[in-house]
Parts: C-alpha cells; sequence; structure tokens
C-alpha cells in the first residue's frame, strides 16, 4: 500500500490544508502562506498527473479511491476515469501557473489580505477539484458550495463595484446550489442512494416517470446557472468583468467549466441519454446551447470593455460546450469535453493578458490598446494565439473541438448546428480580431503607464510566465489533441457510444 | 512507390524557422534578411531534391502526428504539388532579393513583421501544394491567410484597415465554409486523402447533397483565385507594398486559391463525377464571364497596380475555367498557365514596384517617356506584357494553346473564342503601358526625379523574364520540368475516364 | 372535500415546501433591499431543508437510535437526510455569513444597501 495509491484524495487534500493553514503562516510571514498554497497546488498538480497515469494504466481505465476504506454506496468515494483526471490536471495545472500570476497585484497589501487572497484561491482548487473527482452526488454539494464561496469572495476583492457583482452571483449561485439539493433529494427519493455508480443503476427503472424529468430539470437549471448558460447568464458579465484580476483567470477559466462537466457527468454516465425524457432534455439543452451562442457573440459584439467582451464570448463558448452535449454522440460528447479543456485555457490566457494590461496601463477599452504589440511582446503574442484559437483557426486548439463539433452534427444529421457553428466562429473573427486591429493599427494610443516594466517584456516575471505558459498551450493542446482524444478521452467514454 | 521521407516538412519547416529566427533578430536588418534568403535557397533546393525521384514515379510522404482521431498531418509529393511546390519556392528567391531592395529604399516601417509573414506565406504555400489529405490542406490554406492579413495591413492606414477587413470577410468565410464542406465530404466518403480522379462517387450521396458541398468547396478556392463575383477583397488589396502585391497576385495567395479549385476538382471530386453533377459547367461560365469582364475593367484601370490587379483576375479564372473543362489537355494547361501566370505577373509586379520606387509615379497616365531612363525595367515589363498576351516563344503561349486545345476537346469551342477574345484584350491594357513608356517624351514641364538604381530590384526582374523566356522555348527544362509534371498529372486525373477524345 | 384531504394528507407538506420556496425566489427576486434579498435567500434554503426532513418521514418510525434488540430498519426513520441537511445548514450559514460580509462592505462604500440607490451611486 504505497503512498501513491492515496493521490487521488491528495489532489483535494493538499490544497485544502494549506488554505486552512495559510492565514496563519502569512500572520507569521506575509508571504509565507502564499508559498505554501502555491506548494499544496503544486503537490495537488503532481498528483493529478500521478492520477492520470494509474487510471490509464489500470485495466479498466477506472480508479475509485474508498474515503476510509467506507465500501460505496454507504461510504463516499472518489472515482476517477480518464476524463476526470484530463479535467483534474487541467485545474491543477491552471491554477498553479495562475496562481503566481496574483502576487504583483498584492505587493502593497498587508498579510490579512495576502493570506486572505490565497486562503481563497486554495479553497477555488479545492472546489473545483473536488467537483470534478468525488462519485457522491452530495458530496459534490459541498465542493460546489466551496467553490462558490471562495469564488464569491475571490470575485469581491475586485474593487468597489466587484462587490455588487459578488452580492448578486451569491444570490443567483444560491438558488442554483438549492436547485441542486432538490434535484439530489428527489434522486435520493427515488433511488435511495447517492453514490454516483449506484445510482446509474438504480434510476433505470424510474428514467420514464414525471419525478425523474423534474429531477432532470432541477439540474439542468442549476448546472446551467453555475456555468451560465444562456438565459440564465445573467450575474455572469459583473462577476467576470469585476473579479480580482489576479484570479480572473481561473474563476473565468474553470469556475464554469468545472459544473459544466458536472451536468455532463450527471447526464451522460448517471442518468444516460437513451431515455425520451433525457433526449428531449437534450434537446432543450441544444437550444439553450445555440442561444447561447448566439446572443453571446453579438453581445460580445457590443462591448467596449475587454473584460465584457471577454465575458460575453465566455456565454458563447459556454453554448458550443451545450451544443456538443446536446447532440448526444460521440463525437459531439469528444468535442463537448474537448472544448471545454480547450477553453479554460483560451479564456485564462485572454484574461491573464486583460489583466496584464489593466496592470500596467490601468486600462481595459479595448480599442485603446495600440501599440501593444511594441510594448508587451509576448502578451501580445499569446493574445494573438487565443484569438486565432477563438476563431478556429488550425493549428491552434479551438480548431479541435470545433472539428470534433461539427463531426457530431453530421453525425447527428443535426445541420442546423453547423450552420450556428460557421455563423459563431465568424462572430469571433470579428470581436477579436478588432483587437489585434487595434494593437498593430494604432501606434500610439495615449496609455499612461501605472507601472513601470519590470522586465523586457513590459510585465513582472510572475505574470508574463502565466500568460507565456497558457498562450503556448493553446498551441500544444492543438498539435497533441490527437493524444488528448484517442488516449484519453476515448478511453473514458460514457457506455452509451461503447456498443 | 511511397517512400517515408521528412524532406516535405523539412521544406515547410525551413521556411517557419527562418520566419521564428528573423522576428527574434529584429534589432539586425542584415542578420535578418539573412535568414531569409539562406532559407529560400535551401526551401528551394529541398523541393527541387525531390522532383526527380516524383518524376520516376516515386511519392515521398511524411506524417509529423495525428491532426484528429482518424486523419494525420501529412506532406506527400505528388505531381501536382511539385508543380506549385517548384514555382512558389522558385519564386521566393528573386521575391526575397527584390524585396530587401525595395523594403531598404521605399523606407518602409515595421520590415521585420513583414519578413517574417512573408516567410510564413511561403512555407504555407508550399504546406498547402504538398497537403496529402483535406484536413492538412485547410490547415495550411487557414495559416496563409491569417499571415497574408498582416502584409496587406502593411502601411498601418485607413485605406489598409479597410483591405485587410475585405480581405479577412472574403478568405473567413470562404474558408469556414471550406471546413463545413470537408467535414460533410469526410462524412460521406469517410476518407480525406487526395487522389487523382477523385475519391467521391455518385453512390455516396444523393446528387444534390454532392452539389452542396462542391459548392462549399469550390469557393474557398474561388475567393482566393478572386473569380467574379467573389473578387472584391483583391483590388483593395493593391493598398500592400508592391511586392505584398506581387507574392499575393502572382505566387501565394491568389495561386493558392487557384490550386485549390484544381485540388477539389481533380483529386476531390474528380472529372467524371464532376460531369454527372453538372456543376463545372457553372463554374466554368462563371470563368469565361470573370476573363471578359476583368479583362474590360482592366482596360479603364489608370493605377498601374490596379490595372495588373483586374489582369490577375482574367488570368486567374484561365485556370479555373481549365479545370472546370475537364478534358486532359484543359487540366494540363490550367496547371501550366499555374506557372506561366506566376512567372509572368511576379514581374509585371516588380517592374511596377521599380517604377513606385524610382519615380513614385502609380497612374498610367502619368508614365509618358519613362522607359527612355528605365529601359531594362520597361523592357522586362514588356516581354511579361506580352506573355500575357500569349505569344508564341514566351510562357504564356504553351498553357493557352494547351488549354484552347482542352476546349476543343471537350466540345466546347465557345471558351476559345473567349480566350482570344481576351488576349486581344491583355494586348489592349498593357501595351500601351510599353508604347507610352518608350515612344511617348517626356513631359518637359515639371522634370521627374529618378531615385537611384537598385540592383537587388532589377537582376530579379530580369531572372523572372528571363525564366519567363526560357520556359517559353523549353518548357521541359529540368529542374523542375513543369511541362513533364503537369502532363504527368492530367493523365493520371483523367486515367479511366472518356472524356474529350 | 374527500379529493382535498386526499391530496392534503398525501402532498400539502410538499405543496407548503414548494410555497416556501418560491416565496423566497420571489423575494429575492423582487424586494428591492440586499438584506431583505439575503432573508428571502435564507427562507429559500429553509425550505429546502424542510423538503428533506419532509421525505425522510416515515409513519411508525422512531429518531434512529439504535434500541437494543431492535434491529428492524423498518422501525426508525432514514436518518441520512438529517445528516445531510446538518450539513445544509452549515453551508446555508457560510453563504449567509459571506453575505452579510459582503453587504457590510457594500454599505461601507456605498452607505447603503437599498438596491437602486447602490446602483446609481456605483455607476456614478
Amino acid at each position: 500500500m504505497s503512498i501513491s495509491t492515496h493521490a487521488p484524495v491528495f489532489i483535494v487534500l493538499l490544497p485544502l490544508t494549506a488554505s486552512l493553514l495559510c492565514l496563519c503562516f502569512s500572520r507569521l510571514n506575509r508571504k509565507l502562506g502564499a508559498w505554501i498554497v502555491q506548494a499544496a497546488i503544486a503537490g495537488s498538480f503532481v498528483a493529478a498527473l500521478l492520477t492520470m497515469y494509474q487510471v490509464l494504466n489500470s485495466g479498466s481505465h477506472n480508479l475509485h479511491y474508498w474515503m476510509g476504506n467506507w465500501e460505496p454506496p454507504i461510504g463516499i468515494e472518489f472515482a476517477v476515469d480518464p476524463l476526470n483526471a484530463a479535467v483534474l490536471c487541467m485545474i491543477t495545472f491552471l491554477s498553479l501557473v495562475i496562481s503566481f500570476y496574483g502576487k504583483p497585484f498584492l505587493v502593497s497589501e498587508d498579510w490579512l489580505h495576502y493570506g486572505g487572497y490565497y486562503t481563497l484561491y486554495g479553497l477555488l482548487t479545492v472546489g473545483l477539484c473536488g467537483m470534478v473527482v468525488t462519485g457522491d452526488v452530495f458530496n459534490m454539494y459541498v465542493y460546489l458550495e466551496i467553490m462558490s464561496l471562495s469564488g464569491y469572495g475571490l470575485i469581491a476583492l475586485g474593487g468597489k463595484k466587484s462587490m455588487i457583482a459578488a452580492f448578486r452571483y451569491l444570490l443567483v449561485g444560491t438558488i442554483a446550489a438549492s436547485l441542486y439539493l432538490i434535484g439530489i433529494g428527489y434522486v435520493y427519493s427515488m433511488t435511495g442512494s447517492l453514490n454516483m455508480a449506484d445510482i446509474s443503476v438504480r434510476i433505470q427503472p424510474f428514467v420514464h416517470t414525471p419525478l425523474f424529468a423534474f429531477a432532470v430539470a432541477c439540474f439542468l437549471i442549476a448546472f446551467g446557472i453555475k456555468m451560465a448558460l444562456f438565459p440564465l447568464h445573467g450575474w455572469q458579465p459583473d462577476a467576470y468583468t469585476y473579479a480580482h484580476p489576479g484570479a480572473a483567470g481561473l474563476i473565468s477559466g474553470c469556475m464554469s467549466k468545472v459544473p459544466a462537466y458536472a451536468m455532463l457527468r450527471f447526464f451522460f454516465y448517471i442518468f444516460g441519454v437513451t431515455s425520451p425524457v433525457m433526449s428531449a432534455l437534450l434537446d432543450v439543452l441544444g437550444i439553450m446551447g445555440i442561444g447561447g451562442i448566439l446572443i453571446g457573440s453579438v453581445m460580445a459584439l457590443a462591448q467596449y470593455d475587454f473584460r465584457r467582451m471577454l465575458a460575453y464570448s465566455s456565454v458563447a463558448q459556454l453554448g458550443y460546450i451545450a451544443v456538443g452535449m446536446a447532440m448526444g454522440n460521440m463525437y459531439g460528447f469528444i468535442g463537448a469535453v474537448l472544448h471545454l479543456i480547450n477553453h479554460a485555457f483560451m479564456k485564462s490566457c485572454l484574461f491573464l493578458v486583460v489583466g496584464g494590461i489593466s496592470y500596467r496601463f490601468g486600462e481595459v477599452n479595448l480599442y485603446r490598446l495600440g501599440g501593444l504589440n511594441k510594448k508587451m511582446t509576448v502578451s501580445s503574442v499569446a493574445l494573438c494565439f487565443a484569438v486565432l484559437s477563438m476563431v478556429g483557426i488550425p493549428p491552434t486548439c479551438g480548431f479541435f473541438s470545433k472539428w470534433y463539433l461539427m463531426l457530431g452534427a453530421y453525425e447527428g444529421k443535426e445541420y442546423i448546428f453547423i450552420a450556428i457553428l460557421v455563423i459563431s466562429s465568424l462572430l469571433n473573427a470579428i470581436y477579436y480580431f478588432r483587437i489585434v486591429e487595434q494593437m498593430f493599427v494604432q501606434r500610439e494610443a495615449s496609455l499612461t503607464e501605472l507601472h513601470k516594466p519590470a522586465t523586457k517584456f513590459g510585465l513582472p516575471m510572475s505574470m508574463v510566465l502565466p500568460i507565456g505558459i497558457t498562450g503556448l498551450g493553446i498551441l500544444v493542446l492543438g498539435i497533441y489533441s490527437y493524444d488528448i482524444v484517442v488516449g484519453v478521452l476515448k478511453l473514458g467514454l460514457p457506455e452509451v457510444f461503447l456498443r | 512507390m511511397i517512400v517515408n521521407d521528412p524532406r516535405p516538412f523539412l521544406a515547410v519547416g525551413t521556411a517557419f524557422l527562418a520566419a521564428l529566427l528573423v522576428s527574434c533578430s529584429r534589432k539586425h536588418p542584415n542578420v535578418r534578411e539573412t535568414w531569409s534568403t539562406v532559407a529560400s535557397f535551401l526551401m528551394f533546393g529541398l523541393i527541387i531534391s525531390m522532383v526527380g525521384g516524383v518524376l520516376n514515379g516515386n511519392v515521398y510522404q511524411w506524417t509529423l502526428f495525428q491532426l484528429t482521431d482518424t486523419v494525420g498531418f501529412t506532406l506527400r509529393t505528388d505531381t501536382a504539388g511539385m508543380i506549385f511546390a517548384c514555382l512558389s519556392s522558385l519564386l521566393w528567391i528573386p521575391i526575397n532579393f527584390y524585396s530587401i531592395g525595395y523594403m531598404r529604399n521605399n523606407h518602409e516601417t515595421e520590415q521585420t513583421g513583414y519578413f517574417a509573414s512573408f516567410a510564413v506565406c511561403l512555407g504555407a504555400t508550399v504546406g498547402v501544394s504538398l497537403a496529402s489529405n483535406l484536413l492538412t490542406f485547410f490547415v495550411f490554406y487557414e495559416i496563409l491567410t491569417i499571415f497574408s492579413y498582416p502584409l496587406v495591413l502593411h502601411e498601418r492606414d485607413e485605406e489598409a484597415l479597410d483591405a485587410s477587413r475585405k480581405y479577412l470577410a472574403y478568405t473567413l468565410v470562404s474558408g469556414q465554409l471550406f471546413l463545413a464542406g470537408t467535414v460533410g465530404v469526410y462524412c460521406i466518403s469517410g476518407t480525406m486523402d487526395f487522389r487523382a480522379g477523385g475519391f467521391l462517387d455518385s453512390g455516396m450521396a444523393p446528387i444534390w447533397v454532392l452539389q452542396l458541398l462542391f459548392l462549399l468547396m469550390i469557393m474557398a478556392g474561388s475567393v482566393k483565385a478572386a473569380v467574379m463575383p467573389l473578387h472584391g477583397w483583391l483590388p483593395a488589396a493593391m493598398v500592400a507594398p508592391t511586392p505584398v502585391s506581387a507574392l499575393l497576385h502572382a505566387v501565394a495567395v491568389v495561386k493558392t486559391g487557384a490550386f485549390a479549385v484544381l485540388r477539389v476538382i481533380c483529386f476531390v471530386f474528380g472529372p467524371k463525377l464532376l460531369s454527372e453533377l453538372g456543376t463545372a459547367d457553372v463554374l466554368a461560365w462563371l470563368a469565361a464571364a470573370t476573363i471578359l469582364m476583368s479583362s474590360f475593367i482592366a482596360l479603364k484601370q489608370d493605377n498601374l497596380k490596379r490595372r495588373l490587379a483586374f489582369s490577375t483576375i482574367g488570368q486567374l479564372s484561365y485556370i479555373v475555367l481549365g479545370a472546370s473543362l475537364l478534358t486532359p489537355l484543359a487540366i494540363k494547361g490550367a496547371y501550366l498557365h499555374l506557372v506561366a501566370h506566376a512567372v509572368m505577373k511576379i514581374t509585371l509586379f516588380m517592374c511596377a514596384g521599380v517604377i513606385i520606387v524610382r519615380t513614385h509615379l502609380h497612374e498610367i497616365s502619368e508614365m509618358d517617356g519613362i522607359g527612355r531612363r528605365m529601359p531594362v525595367t520597361m523592357g522586362c515589363f514588356a516581354i511579361a506584357s506580352l506573355g500575357i498576351a500569349g505569344t508564341p516563344f514566351l510562357i504564356g503561349f504553351i498553357s493557352k494553346w494547351n488549354l484552347a486545345m482542352g476546349a476543343i476537346q471537350a466540345g466546347k469551342p465557345l471558351f476559345v473564342a473567349v480566350w482570344i477574345a481576351s488576349a486581344l484584350l491583355a494586348i489592349g491594357y498593357l501595351m500601351p503601358v510599353v508604347r507610352m513608356a518608350f515612344f511617348k517624351p517626356e513631359p518637359k514641364e515639371d522634370p521627374r526625379h529618378y531615385g537611384s538604381i537598385s540592383y537587388s530590384m532589377l537582376i530579379p526582374i530580369c531572372f523572372t523574364a528571363v525564366l519567363a523566356l526560357v520556359l517559353g522555348c523549353d518548357p521541359e527544362i529540368f529542374p523542375p520540368d513543369f511541362y513533364k509534371l503537369a502532363t504527368v498529372t492530367a493523365d493520371a486525373v483523367c486515367a479511366g475516364w472518356g472524356g474529350g477524345w | 372535500m374527500e379529493a382535498l384531504n386526499e391530496f392534503l394528507a398525501r402532498r400539502g407538506l410538499y405543496t407548503l415546501v414548494m410555497i416556501l420556496f418560491f416565496l423566497g425566489v420571489y423575494g429575492m427576486v423582487l424586494s428591492k433591499n440586499y438584506f431583505k434579498k439575503l432573508m428571502a435567500m435564507n427562507v429559500m434554503q429553509v425550505a429546502v431543508i424542510f423538503f428533506y426532513l419532509c421525505f425522510a418521514q416515515k409513519e411508525g418510525g422512531m429518531i434512529p437510535i439504535l434500541v437494543p434488540g431492535n434491529v428492524d430498519p423498518a422501525a426508525y426513520i432514514n436518518p441520512l437526510p438529517h445528516a445531510l441537511m446538518l450539513t445544509a445548514i452549515v453551508v446555508s450559514m457560510g453563504t449567509s455569513g459571506v453575505a452579510i460580509a459582503l453587504l457590510m462592505r457594500i454599505k461601507e462604500s456605498y452607505g447603503s444597501v437599498e438596491e437602486p440607490e447602490v446602483l446609481r451611486r456605483a455607476s456614478k
């Protein structure tokens, strides 16, 4: 019984412990707590990689970790399949990279704020990872709330306006959590179990009942709110716009993806998509996705605040994921999961770049970014990668998820989705290329420097590196998308697609 | 025989690496230009080293990695691809020297970005030409789109902004439609590998589906090849610096479009299927209309570069028309015209560039008598103009002869009339320039100021003009033996199909 | 009348819980005061807790503490929903805490927790 068999639990345990200790250490030394949280997240990343390795090398491609060795369904278990492992690696990696990014924003803060920021940051990571790794539906509720509460905190740290955004998000988020709880209540009263694997077996006799339909609708709305699915996205633009710029990368990158992933887990692995109730639900999901893609893109087009534009673009991109799920076939599913991972990188990268710009110039108006390519080289190259990926230009990763989505659409004979995908790529092109254009064309915008550049890249090193890494990640994910799809995702497909 | 050989990727990689090195040596112009010069020779060497093998029936193939679960990122040297790869890598050498001269003499800004984008564009062009399947093709096609965008935007002013927006709008829309078509083709046939004679057949899907897919896929090529009514971006893109215009309109972008049309017609759908679908006829008529209309518009243009742009639109439609006639000779003529037009039009544009650099004249009506001070430039201009018109012993004649024979082979002699008319029109819009340059006196009032002669601009012009002559006299000159490559391609495409004679 | 009795006996409790839940949502949406919104949110959370407690009930069941000799599970009510709701109560307390902290900061910054007032000052 070596320590590596405990890898799944360490993913959550390490950052949780570190976050709780963070403030104590921060009291001793302002920066110590932050380092401990970062070390814990690094450990969690290693554990995630180890878990991935174990999953891929286990015969059944499934890993079950029983908490305290209590056998499910009595005990709580962590269940990891290749899909989980991939998403976990993504979350911990992004969280690790972005954890460095917040530091320049905090240099003048006292120990309480410095430590507090990293406490919240660590807890956000805990919540995100926990939601993915857990195999117990109520346990997921707890992690959902950990994620949300720390998320509210990080959003509220962003300044004066952010508090209103955070409070509103809190209200809406609590409705989502309550609905999720009601959904669990229904499922529990039908099956008498809280373990996901157990539920997936016991729910089958009930899949035609109205009770089941009601529960599923609750889950749809709950996760729909959390992932900012149109038309439930009202809270999201403000929250993303005013979130603390240090954490905005993680918040925008992962905080909406993980609920999307949870939804995918519920629908495809627990409930199964073959029953008439579910296929009706997938149709609804598809319509919501299409609405999101169109409304999100159009609204993004109308923004001049860079962050708000990105927020609306997220609504559109989450629509892609919803549409991928709604196709209900293998390629659509792969496209959805791949896009979930890819988009986390793209959006993180973009928010990091915006954060960098506002750190140095205090400017978020996207019509005033002229000459940026000379002043912030790495950031503008990363921005270009992210933009190309958003539009779906190969070989960046955004192209590949779109490719699988299109394959899925053809396979499912849902030609409307193809038209929507094409239209949305073009809308993306319009609102992203205008930024690139601004950067290159407007030679001298009157930008005032708030912070003098510390390095020749125009930003402190702890900001340049995350930007560069996520930017490069976009390209690497694109080139290795075959390995991700065939080597990882295809091993963890739900049973429906294996037949 | 299929040989695993990384040379196709090395050739493309050379250009991409050069772009990277160029952008890293921003501070040292001489080092920077050395990189692109070395890369241009290296790439040509790599490509040309494969021609012999390809003509002997070898196919060099290399898969770098898997793009999707079923499709590889593969380059393969078939004869059709070799024609275009040889052409673009060959022409990179003169245009590179010319660019150096032009950019320095004209004191342009943003030269680093310019040379880097230039190298990427050439690399992507070779990638497009050697791509072995639709997805690889699309990857390079989009890279080309994206990296020619900064070239159009080079001047960074309002006009360039409008032009670049227009350019992106046209190319991205058509690119996305092409992607949708690609997915469709993949879903009905289960493969994406190009095959001479096409890999689709009429049993795979209903006729209207195939027609729709053809429309989606041909659109992308037609936009870049500026077939009317999809040509709007091309005259606008003339705001770019002249070497870029030469690149856009002679080698890379527009030829990629024409090449895409050829690929789709000859290697995806195939002449047999297309003759059943009947869509190629529509394309042929569109192309014929484009040839005539653009020639008439060219007659009325006073700006030299715009006149050349409209001439390009017409000439490219020769290729499209040749491809859509679906006979062996017409397809051979189309491939040859790809080469011929590139060599001739690059000469014309480079001449226009020299005129701009030395005299800052853009309008033809102001060019009275410049031939006396610039005899070599205008001499080359005259040669290339005659070539465009189709004079024997120049390369344009060979391709046009084959195209015309192809039209007769297809039983559509009406198109021969189109070609003859357009040749006359070409004389009509290009020869007056030569006449004015040589036979009209210089205006007495406000004497012109001539800049100094730049040999790095003049020598490339002479090189391409001589190339047009040499290829016109002996098209089978080796390497790269364009004539044989085109013949082999056309025969392979039309093998087993009783089209024509 | 009979039908109503039947309905109330079988579904009455759940109906009440549902009304309570939507009263909460209604209050969150419509009240103009942030603190009232927060209280409405608590009402909604309580409704969810009631919901769990309701379906955990069982006629004739006793509290789930093992009586020596009686190992028949039918004799006890289901303890699990109660345990879950303990967690949910803790979570809702946490949520309220965060919300109140946020409101204090909003009050500090804007001098009010009335929504129109806060929004007016925020947009200035």
